[in-house]
């Protein structure tokens, strides 16, 4: 829903980083937990980059799994089904250790 | 020959940032700020009806209410009595952002006021990824939307300070069950403080009355 704003941040984010240049790729890293549609950015991306020097970019998406650590087994574990409880020991509350980041990692420019 | 040039910046700094700074405001006139989320219709311009005439005289509040368009909810909060009342309209944006806060701390004299209650677009989804600057999130789910929500909405559960449950005196007319819903929640935020109210017949607002209360005391 809130893609729009998104795709700004990361025309913003890639042409100040590009310092000029033509960019041709961007790589993004996007968690398994951080609720965006990837479609939807690279909808939004042709159009808002058409007349910027990042226009026709190739935008990737690298996933990163949700991990999960509980806090009183301290296993690791990845969360399955809905209440995300520790499949070793049953508690709840674990601590998210992956799954929400997303940031641009590196551009490609020529 | 294309170059890689590494970047490692989160996409959300630049709202992030101002977050920050609308925090460093907030924070230097002594005004203690809420975040209040939740679906439309859950109640949350029904809370601030019902919690600003219980600050009278105990604390001077201002309220900035974001939503896709009209005053209403500014209108409603005005007439309940808040000392000051900023309708924020998105323009068809589905939350909140930083800028909008930003722009609406301009309109208020800041030092004039111990607390700023935020009122956010209707929405369980993006308002949890926009910070503003304010000190506590606040989460109004209502009995009559379903006891499923903390396992549809991980994201919006998972992020905030307090839960308020409105509408429980609807809770014999409707197959909600509080030990599931409630199960959902401490999965999501072990601990989170809760608050199970009824905006209709004033139960448990008493409770959330004080933690407001005992929140701008520590603060100021």
């Amino acid at each position: 829903m809130h893609e729009l704003p998104i795709t700004q941040s990361i025309l913003d984010i890639a042409l100040r980083h590009a310092d000029g240049k033509r960019v041709t790729d961007i790589h993004l890293v996007m968690g398994e937990l951080s609720q965006l549609v990837d479609d939807s950015i690279q909808f939004y991306w042709d159009i808002i980059a058409k007349d910027t020097s990042a226009k026709g970019a190739q935008l990737h998406f690298r996933r990163v799994p949700a991990e999960f650590q509980c806090m009183v087994c301290f296993e690791k574990y990845h969360p399955n089904g809905e209440e995300f409880s520790c499949p070793h020991c049953g508690s709840v509350g674990a601590k998210i250790i992956a799954g929400e980041e997303f940031f641009m990692e590196a551009i490609d420019v020529e | 020959m294309p170059q890689r040039v590494p970047v490692v910046e989160n996409i959300l700094n630049a709202n992030d940032r101002l977050a920050e700074e609308n925090r460093a405001r907030i924070d230097s006139a002594g005004v203690f700020a809420i975040n209040i989320m939740a679906s439309p219709g859950a109640g949350k311009t029904s809370i601030i009806e019902q919690t600003l005439p219980r600050l009278k005289d105990k604390l001077r509040v201002a309220v900035v209410d974001g939503d896709i368009a009209t005053s209403i909810d500014a209108d409603r909060a005005a007439a309940a009595g808040a000392q000051a009342a900023i309708q924020v309209n998105t323009g068809g944006e589905c939350h909140l952002d930083a800028v909008m806060l930003h722009g609406a701390l301009d309109q208020l004299d800041l030092k004039q006021f111990d607390l700023l209650i935020v009122e956010n677009v209707g929405n369980l989804v993006c308002p949890a990824s926009f910070k503003l600057g304010t000190h506590k999130s606040i989460l109004v789910a209502s009995v009559p939307e379903g006891d499923d929500k903390p396992y549809k909405y991980p994201g919006m559960y998972r992020g905030v300070d307090a839960l308020v449950i409105n509408k429980v005196d609807l809770l014999p007319y409707i197959p909600f069950k509080m030990d599931y819903f409630q199960r959902g929640v401490e999965a999501l935020n072990p601990g989170v403080i809760t608050f199970p109210i009824s905006c209709r017949t004033g139960e448990g607002l008493e409770a959330w009355i004080d933690w407001l209360l005992q929140n701008v005391i520590g603060k100021s």
